[in-house]
């Protein structure tokens, strides 16, 4: 015999991902989650973002990793509040989901900052079908990647709010068409705002850290807002 | 990559669906429904439950995967269309403002238990 069932098998990460947002919705906390592949320049872009936000922007960051606290350590010495996870105790070394963002927080004073930052675990897949319970979603890109990553990973282009295309310092001295790559982010989510950056040179910060401020205003000054 | 955590999660809800009258019976099938949006890759995803699914009450189950296609409606021109390559723009009149009604499920549908047993 047949029993009828219908849940969503994430369920369990969907709640707990709306119970984050409350809490950051009452604690007036914008929360920004930041995905990519390995190695294309998250931590390094947090780092040289940081000076941008001190003092006017209080900020503390969350970092997942399967294992070492070398990023919490970079963000720390950038002058930012650093909680570094091990997903390896998580039984799931991919992505970070929401009752471990739930966990990290207890270790940060909510009440004391305006932005929360994520970095995810890096990785184009997993981390895309986990809510957090953020406000949005970044998806970083280095010219060092193929032009067709976001058609390869369509999903996580498609749940992110923007994309930072970093290292632009080094198209000089490869063949990449950025033109191409960012055909492809449109192709899969039309209107994402793309930011090109160097986290080197920090060319390209102003549109970024525009972006990033007006969000947290918004967010700090407004009613709780709810995202759906 | 993740299919070992849904799997756990499948196992979970599943066995919290048998009713306390039908728990002597053996569950034969688990449904699910998978969108092609989805990043679960359906065969990895039987290969996580049959391994964990070994010492539990869904131990020799089949996971019946439904594969959902990526359908796509125009905000604008109301067009409906099934997605199959990468692109999310309006096949008709090319606008970017559109919804996706299915293929992000990862939905357990239903689970079948065996008949109840003839002495």
């Amino acid at each position: 015999m047949e029993i009828k069932v219908i849940q969503n098998v994430l369920n369990a990460n969907n709640t707990m991902a709306e119970q984050n947002r409350k809490i950051f919705a009452e604690k007036k906390v914008f929360v920004i989650n930041i995905m990519s592949s390995p190695g294309s320049g998250k931590t390094t872009i947090l780092e040289k973002t940081a000076p941008y936000l001190i003092p006017e922007i209080k900020s503390a960051v969350i970092v997942g990793d399967v294992c070492t606290s070398n990023d919490a350590n970079r963000l720390v010495n950038a002058g930012i509040h650093a909680v570094q996870i091990n997903t390896d105790k998580f039984g799931g070394g991919c992505h970070l989901a929401a009752h471990v963002i739930r966990k990290a927080i207890e270790n940060i004073d909510l009440d004391s900052i305006d932005l929360l930052i994520v970095e995810n675990v890096g990785n184009l897949v997993c981390p895309a079908e986990f809510d957090i319970g953020e406000d949005a979603r970044t998806v970083v890109l280095s010219v060092t990647e193929g032009e067709d990553k976001p058609v390869k990973y369509p999903l996580m282009f498609r749940v992110c709010d923007t994309a930072l295309l970093n290292k632009i310092d080094l198209l000089p001295y490869i063949d990449y068409d950025k033109t191409e790559t960012i055909k492809n982010i449109l192709q899969i989510h039309p209107g994402i705002p793309v930011f090109e950056i160097s986290a080197k040179t920090e060319n390209g910060f102003g549109p970024w850290i525009e972006w990033l401020k007006k969000n947290v205003g918004q967010k700090t000054s407004s009613a709780p807002s709810v995202r759906t | 990559m993740h299919e070992m955590v849904i799997a756990k999660q499948i196992i979970e809800i599943a066995t919290s669906s048998i009713p306390d009258s039908m728990k002597n019976r053996s569950v034969e099938r688990v449904n699910l429904k998978v969108g092609k949006l989805s990043s679960v890759v359906p065969d990895s995803l039987i290969f996580c439950f049959e391994i964990l699914s070994i010492d539990t009450r869904l131990a020799g189950a089949e996971l019946n995967i439904e594969v959902v296609p990526v359908l796509a409606r125009c905000r604008e021109c109301e067009t409906e269309w099934t997605i199959n390559e990468p692109i999310f723009t309006c096949k008709k009149c090319k606008s970017g403002l559109i919804e996706i009604i299915s293929g992000r499920e990862l939905n357990i549908t239903s689970i079948e238990l065996e008949d109840s047993k003839q002495f």
